[in-house]
């Protein structure tokens, strides 16, 4: 066995118990890692057990083993399993209990995340769908190289036609214009909100394209105008605040 | 328990006089360490040492902590003695007590003094130190030097 030295003479003093304060607590701390020095602690109380011989000789009274006797008479003895404990003893049930409280909690936080993940992935599945419908309404609708038939009766010559749709709660509207007539370059074609009550309302500027057709797509308008009629003038190119007579197109809501 | 209070008695109550100067207290003291026993023999761990050297300790440390009237400073389920011979029988113990006292008695005197002012007296070497004028270092040497002193005694 090899003790380190510089703890020698402290391992004697801790053996009598008599040694205090730091050095104590510094000795404690070496001998929870030092098999060596735990082992010399032990032999020095040996050396201490020897100690007591040296005044062995003396006996108790008898009585004193009455007294004993008398006492563990009135005391059962405790079995091994009911051995009284510190309340440190419980102390890693307790954790190891706690732990598992812990897991189980964690476990079910860990299920309702994952099921209100799993709600949050099928809302947000459901809305990229819903969108994806949206825009190809939109695209089919806007598309510049969209085939755009309006049917009429048979042999009536194709017409000059606009299909406004606008929701009110939400100020959007898109306008489709089918064989609309060429305007001068300086002009374009101006799409008014008539109100049910009020001036129209300028909702859009724009040119048709070679085969007359043409698309307006949620013009910036006012909040929540209730809306009597859509129509068309001819205006200069830039639009206009009002009106110039006369309309082109008129149609009123069905 | 009366079988073991036949066997180890004088040791636990020889020293506990020693330290305490009283029979009365001394019996206290045999009364305490073995009615704990009784209470709960799991306190005594058979594979770490012998009963008879584990009750020496346990009864100076008890003894000393009567003579300072402090609370029991030692855990005494952590005590592990290691040391021959186990106490039990009368020969064993009387040539083991010719053996210790012939040692203390071959030991300079102020080596013996140191130690038997920390052991009988529960003294700490800071308080031995005061009391014989030694310096603190040496104090410290002679009683860890006593100790191994006694255990050459038995190791020869």
């Amino acid at each position: 066995m090899s003790v380190h030295e510089q703890f020698g003479e402290d391992l004697a003093l801790h053996a009598l118990g008599v040694l205090q304060g730091g050095e104590r607590a510094t000795l404690e701390k070496h001998l929870e890692t030092c098999a060596d020095c735990r082992g010399e602690l032990e032999q020095l109380r040996g050396d201490m057990a020897l100690m007591a011989l040296s005044v062995a000789g003396p006996v108790p009274p008898g009585r004193a083993r009455q007294r004993l006797m008398d006492a563990v008479a009135h005391e059962p003895r405790r079995t091994a399993s009911s051995t009284q404990r510190s309340w440190w003893t419980f102390v890693p049930w307790v954790a190891a209990a706690a732990l598992t409280v812990g897991l189980v909690v964690v476990w079910l936080q860990n299920s309702d995340l994952q099921r209100e993940i799993a709600g949050l992935r099928n809302d947000s599945a459901q809305q990229s769908a819903e969108l994806q419908r949206a825009r190809d309404v939109v695209s089919t609708l806007t598309a510049t190289d969209a085939m755009r038939v309006t049917l009429v009766a048979a042999k009536t010559p194709p017409q000059p036609q606009g299909k406004a749709i606008y929701v009110r709660d939400r100020s959007s509207l898109i306008f489709l214009a089918s064989n609309l007539q060429p305007l001068p370059p300086e002009k374009a074609y101006e799409l008014w909100l008539i109100p049910t009550s009020g001036a129209p309302i300028p909702a859009g500027v724009f040119k048709p394209d070679a085969r007359g057709s043409a698309t307006v797509v949620d013009p910036p308008l006012p909040a929540g105008v209730q809306a009597k009629a859509f129509a068309i003038t001819a205006e200069p190119e830039g639009g206009s605040a009002s009106p110039t007579m006369p309309i082109l197109l008129i149609g009123a809501g069905e | 328990m009366a079988a073991l209070y036949d066997r180890y008695s004088a040791v636990v109550y020889s020293v506990a006089l020693r330290v305490l100067g009283d029979t009365g207290a001394a019996e206290d003291v045999l009364q305490e360490i073995f009615m704990q026993l009784w209470r709960n023999p799991g306190l005594f761990d058979s594979s770490r040492g012998s009963l008879g050297p584990w009750l020496a300790v346990i009864a100076r440390h008890r003894a000393i902590d009567g003579l300072r009237k402090r609370r029991p400073e030692t855990d005494i389920e952590d005590v592990v003695v290691s040391v021959e011979p186990d106490m039990a029988g009368d020969a064993e113990r009387a040539r083991a007590m010719e053996k210790v006292r012939g040692a203390l008695g071959s030991m300079p005197s102020p080596q013996r003094q140191a130690l038997e002012m920390a052991y009988f007296d529960g003294l700490s070497h800071s308080e031995i130190s005061a009391k014989t004028g030694e310096p603190l270092g040496t104090i410290k040497t002679r009683i860890r030097s006593g100790l191994l002193t006694l255990r050459k005694v038995f190791a020869a």
